[in-house]
């Protein structure tokens, strides 16, 4: 009966189709004109493989001829593109992968030509830029898969940074901030979830409300007693490097995975926990059946109200350790407005990773990729205003949302408050 | 919420209307009272704060005695200027606030929540003064539209971008605001600090030119201008569209159930465009308002802080522009006092941040107001501000 | 004989409705007692209140004989309570399996889901009655009857011998209410005792061992099957004598108002659910699309006024093609809709009923000028239909969301008809509503093909089908089985039509 389903091509995916070909074409000759003719022939490109300071064994760096290497890789896109338009590849994802692989390696090519460029430095940094829009991501997943919706992160982070530094300032001990932190991210997600659930707000203003109300008492704090009292409120440290024995000594692979702060391991620790609570526990088959159809979990006895306090106040305590990275993981101080929208890239990066755990992380790891490449740009001195770079992250933040919502499913009852 | 006012109903109205204002009254009363909490935790007084507040923004009333006394006396207006300062000083920081809120209730009645009007507000601000000051030698009656134009249309272009992709791809507009917000802040930055910068030493631009300010009403340093009047002409116009016209009405259907609006043969996709134009360009004449009226140069964070000031005065005024009239007024006197709070009561002005977070939450869920203050609850059907992800 | 189950006094009061006045009913044992009462009479308050989804005012439960006290669905569960929803408790993006140990998950290792062990007592369940069921099938694969046995499963998994089935046949053909009539006999066998609960009355004589009948929150009387007659049931459930046909004189057909070739619809979830349908409507008759939910009649109904775009086809209306145009267009060409989903298509709620009324023509003449809104016209308008067709209502600035779903039905009818129209699309016309309501609406659908309009009704309910059409088309996925004249009908013949299996391909076996 449903063999017509084959029969027909819906006009929607052959357009996707002939777009994704024409994309791929355009970038291939974007790649030619705008990099291949501006690069001197014969001009090497030197790809840093080492990291300063590092354990890793030593492996000779990586030097490549600019101009050809710039030449294949138009031609790989090119070709891509062409292949796309005649055949048609159905994979999506390679599509965009070789797009951006292209494109991007390319223009580092053409940025980096005569001069060197260390990848495994931006590797690690990309980890590590990722790793704050990866947490906002996780508490958008715990909280959503219960259908509550938390604009807010970006609030809780910016107050969780600051209480981390202050607690750790004050008694001179990082695990106290972090745990200032979590245990701060937690009470105002509370908070969120009581107005939502108990007084049904709508989530979106009351997630507003808890950002407006993050900015006013952060700046509020920080100019009232953070800058009169000077380091001996707002200079923490950070948590320290931990190289992990063996393991660090791969080389590239080492520096990058294994060569992190306390903050970057447990955010890998979190994104596996969570997967395999969602998918193969008890709890996570409330979560996810509260957030796909909470009156079903109603009738077989799953209490909806509290699974939705759990699991924002969860997110919320994630999100804590997220605003600790910002000061305790990152810097060691407190500036107003330190977030700069990372909680908001954090949701981007949620629904891209279609509200599962390892695909929001992956899709963080874009965004801290988009993230460190920005900052290297800015040093390699590109002859493009490091103000143009740093919009970087959020133009690609607008063209993933523009791009996935349409195919990404929320749980289906997202966003709606429950009544029995 | 109903639109046209039946003549047989007008009463019943009148009830209403004091119902309406009881619960933002009590909300902005609890906001006011959490904050004189923090202000004493933090160790000041609050009834010294809140004086200084309050003489901030409305001026001392001896003064005023004295000054009129002085005035009919002499006929000096010096001592009078003196004691309305802080009266217009208040109106003059209403003025971007009211265009600002205006902007977030106009979204709001089409379900879309435009939380970018901090951005929008910048780029308007920046296009009025690249009007201003790069165009020499026209007469004001041109160069002050023209400048004002200007302002308008680049938030409208800033805002109608997450409009647009809203409509098509369903892309969420809270999200895209805010990044458009982040972009505009960048695209500032290199503006001040190359093509607009001015020739000193700081990034700011150049003056604008005499002939596209706002005209003021009284001597310096009042600095009471045309802007308030074109904000209230704004708002009035905004009444008529929503309320009185056949495209508000669709606003208004698409706002509060876009399925049965595009059952009725109404494109949703244009109203959202539409919207988020005329949105943007609310926010953006709040920018120009600003430059033009009162600092005639944009610098680094000029809009810090409107956009997300903005979102709580159209919750507060029920997203009714003439409520918004009313609470653009509150804020501009809170935000006016709060400038002399800080420098006579040493509270930081971000004070004000923490009440108005505390109003919105108030304001979003009536029924803590209703618990505190014993008040009986009145069922009516609430039109549904937001929604999810999908579009 | 025993009773498992007594309901005493029960009272349930909502913001000014009474939903329950002192309700009584009782149970025996091994026994089917059918609840009997129309939409809104208080069957499922009642029975949502037996299941701890809400406290009754007053009143008190016994099961065998203890009073007991059900704080929530855990407690009705625990006393061997089951209830099979009419809106199906199920999660559509979860497998059978998951869908039933929710709630009560067992685990191996101390915290990971024995998936293993449900399944295997699932496969139990199901051989031992009969239910064929997949425990590793994704409910969104599942068609409706197989969703209701998944229902029955977890109730069985969590031994219960008190089964509440409530409007169980709803959403069935008149061969899966066969089926389910089959599993509920083994299940009496077995030693359960069920509620039915159900506003279809020939349902009740077929399987009801006691009937009780409830109107307005009251319990009108009981009765036994065998004293019964579907009239006097009738009588008892209006509180007045009911015609159960619709009068209407022969249809008088002229030339095709809509002709629709070979079209194909996707849905929301780009599912191709309308799948090569040909059909025409002509001027007076009322074509009636008959077909469980959910073969592709909302997705074509949608297609039809212009809320979806085709995917392959034509639809042409008066011959002219009006597949690529806008809802709006479609409107002014005089197509006129009554839409399946009331509160969410209709009607504005939180819009007063002035506005309501002129929804779908507020920028024409008289009600604006230019783009100016007149109230004066609006308000007469209002006032003029509000009497024309009897909507009860304190006044025209009420919201419509107040309102009651016959007198929001009634505001949609109004508003549809004030216009001139060519054809008339009415989707599932009423659902929901009580039997004054669907007397009248039907009235006023006659009319309408009276006067020459062609009429498409869709609906899931077999009688209204063959109440109101001259000719009726079956869907069954995405496809019209056949198109047959509605004199020349039966039930069975159509609900073999609409299970899939052409009558003559099932008299060859």
């Amino acid at each position: 009966m449903t063999n017509s389903n084959t029969d027909i091509r819906s006009s929607a995916e052959k357009r996707s189709r002939v777009s994704f070909g024409i994309a791929l074409v355009v970038a291939g000759l974007a790649i030619y004109l705008l990099f291949g003719t501006s690069t001197q022939p014969g001009a090497m490109t030197t790809f840093g493989l080492n990291l300063l300071g590092s354990q890793a064994a030593v492996v000779p760096d990586l030097v490549v001829p600019a101009l050809p290497a710039i030449y294949l890789l138009a031609a790989i896109s090119v070709f891509t593109g062409a292949y796309q338009l005649a055949r048609g590849i159905r994979s999506t994802g390679w599509l965009v992968g070789i797009l951006t692989f292209t494109f991007v390696t390319a223009f580092l090519m053409w940025g980096a030509q005569d001069k060197s460029f260390n990848l495994t430095g931006m590797l690690q940094s990309s980890l590590v830029r990722a790793t704050p829009i990866a947490l906002a991501a996780l508490c958008g997943v715990i909280s959503e898969r219960t259908a509550v919706i938390n604009i807010g992160i970006e609030g809780i982070m910016l107050m969780s940074a600051q209480a981390a530094v202050v607690a750790a300032t004050v008694t001179g001990n990082l695990y106290v901030g972090l745990i200032a932190a979590i245990l701060l991210g937690g009470w105002v997600a509370a908070f969120h979830a009581f107005l939502v659930i108990r007084f049904k707000v709508d989530q979106t203003v009351s997630s507003v409300a808890i950002n407006i109300f993050g900015t006013g008492a952060t700046s509020f704090i920080s100019s009232r007693f953070m800058q009169a009292a000077g380091d001996k409120l707002n200079n923490s440290g950070t948590f320290p490097i931990i190289a992990i024995p063996g393991l660090s000594k791969i080389p590239v692979l080492g520096p990058v995975l294994f060569e992190n702060n306390l903050i970057v391991y447990l955010t890998i620790l979190l994104v596996v926990v969570m997967h395999i609570l969602l998918y193969y526990t008890p709890w996570g088959l409330r979560t996810r059946a509260v957030g796909e159809h909470p009156k079903a979990a109603d009738t077989l006895g799953v209490n909806v109200y509290l699974t939705r306090y759990v699991n924002v106040i969860l997110g919320g305590m994630i999100a804590g350790i997220g605003g600790a990275y910002f000061t305790i993981g990152s810097v060691g101080r407190f500036d107003e407005i330190m977030t700069a929208g990372k909680g908001f890239i954090g949701l981007a990066a949620m629904i891209f990773g279609n509200w599962n755990p390892i695909g929001a992380y992956t899709s963080s790891l874009i965004f801290g990729f988009a993230d460190s490449l920005q900052v290297k740009l800015q040093i390699l001195r590109v002859p493009i205003p490091s103000e143009f770079l740093l919009m970087a992250p959020y133009i690609l933040t607008m063209i993933i949302l523009t791009g996935v919502v349409g195919r990404a499913i929320p749980p289906a009852a997202d966003g709606q408050p429950y009544e029995k | 919420m109903s639109n046209t006012t039946a003549p047989n109903t007008k009463e019943k109205k009148r009830s209403g209307i004091w119902s309406e204002l009881l619960i933002p009254a009590l909300a902005v009363l609890s906001g006011l009272i959490l904050g004189a909490i923090v202000i004493l935790v933090s160790g000041e007084n609050p009834l010294v704060a809140y004086g200084a507040l309050f003489e901030g923004s409305f001026g001392n009333p001896l003064d005023l005695v004295e000054g009129l006394q002085v005035y009919f006396a002499t006929g000096e207006t010096k001592e009078l200027l003196r004691a309305i300062y802080p009266f217009t000083e208040s109106l003059v920081t209403a003025t971007p606030y009211l265009f600002a809120g205006l902007s977030v209730a106009l979204g709001f009645r089409c379900g879309l929540f435009n939380i970018g009007a901090e951005g929008q507000f910048f780029i308007g601000a920046l296009c009025s003064a690249f009007v201003g000051y790069s165009i020499k030698g026209l007469p004001m009656i041109v160069h002050l539209p023209l400048a004002i134009l200007a302002g308008a249309l680049g938030g409208a272009v800033w805002g109608m971008i997450p409009g647009y992709l809203k409509a098509r791809f369903g892309a969420h507009e809270v999200v895209n605001t805010i990044m458009m917000n982040w972009i505009a802040f960048r695209l500032s930055d290199w503006l001040l600090n190359g093509p607009m910068k001015s020739s000193g030493f700081r990034p700011v631009t150049p003056n604008v030119m005499e002939t596209a300010e706002l005209p003021r009403f009284f001597p310096d340093p009042l600095r009471f201008n045309l802007g308030f009047f074109l904000a209230l002409l704004a708002a009035y116009l905004l009444y008529w569209f929503l309320f009185k016209t056949t495209l508000g009405f669709e606003v208004r259907s698409v706002g509060a159930n876009p399925d049965a609006a595009k059952y009725a043969g109404m494109n949703i996709v244009r109203n959202f465009v539409l919207v988020m134009f005329l949105a943007g360009g609310l926010a953006g004449l709040a920018g120009t308002a600003q430059v033009l009226g009162v600092d005639h140069w944009v610098g680094q964070g000029f809009s810090a802080g409107y956009g997300f000031d903005a979102i709580a005065l159209a919750l507060l005024g029920k997203s009714h522009p003439f409520g918004v009239v009313l609470s653009a007024l509150l804020f501009g006197f809170l935000r006016s006092g709060a400038t002399d709070m800080q420098s006579m009561a040493r509270i930081p002005i971000d004070i004000i941040s923490i009440i108005q977070g505390m109003v919105i939450v108030f304001i979003a869920a009536p029924d803590i107001i209703r618990w505190l203050y014993r008040i009986r609850e009145v069922k009516k059907e609430e039109a549904v501000l937001t929604r999810g992800w999908g579009s | 004989m025993t009773n498992v189950l007594e309901l005493q006094g029960i009272t349930k009061r909502f913001p000014g409705v009474l939903a329950n006045d002192r309700i009584s009913i009782a149970l025996r044992e091994g026994k089917i007692l059918a609840l009997l009462g129309e939409n809104g009479a208080g069957k499922s308050t009642l029975m949502n209140i037996l299941y701890g989804l809400y406290k009754p005012d007053e009143g008190k439960i016994f099961i065998r004989g203890r009073e007991v006290n059900i704080e929530g669905p855990n407690d009705a569960i625990g006393q061997g309570i089951g209830m099979v929803h009419q809106h199906f408790m199920l999660v559509p993006v979860m497998t059978v399996t998951e869908n039933v140990m929710l709630g009560i998950e067992p685990v191996k290792n101390g915290v990971f889901l024995d998936r293993e062990k449900v399944s295997r007592r699932i496969k139990e369940i199901s051989d031992q009655y009969g239910l064929e069921v997949d425990p590793q099938a994704y409910i969104k694969d599942l068609p409706v009857g197989i969703q209701q046995r998944v229902e029955i499963i977890k109730v069985l998994y969590r031994s219960a011998d008190i089964l509440i089935l409530d409007e169980p046949t709803a959403v069935l053909t008149p061969q899966e209410v066969e089926g389910l009539f089959k599993i509920i006999e083994t299940l009496i066998k077995s030693g359960k005792s069920i509620i039915f609960i159900t506003h279809k009355l020939k349902e009740v004589l077929a399987v009801a061992d006691d009937i009780t009948v409830l109107r307005l929150g009251t319990v009108v009387g009981s009765i036994k099957p065998e004293e019964a007659t579907s009239e006097t049931l009738a009588t008892m459930m209006v509180g007045r004598d009911v015609s159960l046909v619709v009068e209407k004189s022969p249809a008088k057909p002229a030339g095709a108002v809509l002709e629709v070739k070979d079209l194909y619809v996707r849905d929301d979830r780009q599912h191709m659910t309308v799948q090569g349908v040909s059909f025409n409507v002509k001027k007076g008759e009322v074509l009636g699309v008959a077909g469980v939910q959910g073969n592709g009649q909302t997705e074509l109904v949608y297609a039809l006024t212009g809320l979806l775009p085709i995917e392959k086809g034509t639809i042409q209306l008066l011959d002219e093609p009006i597949h690529h145009t806008t809802p709006r267009n479609i409107l002014e060409r005089g197509v006129a809709h009554i839409p399946e989903d009331r509160q969410r298509h209709g009607l504005i709620l939180s819009f007063p009923i002035h506005d309501n009324m002129m929804l779908c023509t507020y920028y024409k003449k008289p009600f604006a000028k230019g783009i100016s809104l007149q109230p004066q016209p609006i308000f007469s308008n209002a006032e003029e239909l509000v009497k024309q067709y009897d909507v009860r209502t304190p006044n025209i600035y009420v919201n419509a969301g107040t309102l009651s779903g016959g007198n929001q039905q009634k505001v949609i009818v109004a508003r549809e008809f004030s216009r001139p129209i060519e054809l008339l699309i009415a989707s599932q016309p009423t659902r929901g509503l009580d039997v004054g309501s669907i007397e009248y609406i039907h009235k006023q659908i006659i009319k309408k093909r009276d006067e020459g309009a062609g009429v498409l009704v869709v609906s899931s309910e077999l009688d209204e089908i063959l109440a109101l059409s001259d000719r009726i088309a079956v869907m069954y996925k995405g496809r019209i089985m056949a198109i047959i004249d509605a004199n020349k009908s039966s039930k069975e013949q159509l609900g073999l039509l609409m299970a899939g299996v052409h009558p003559a391909e099932s008299s060859q076996n």
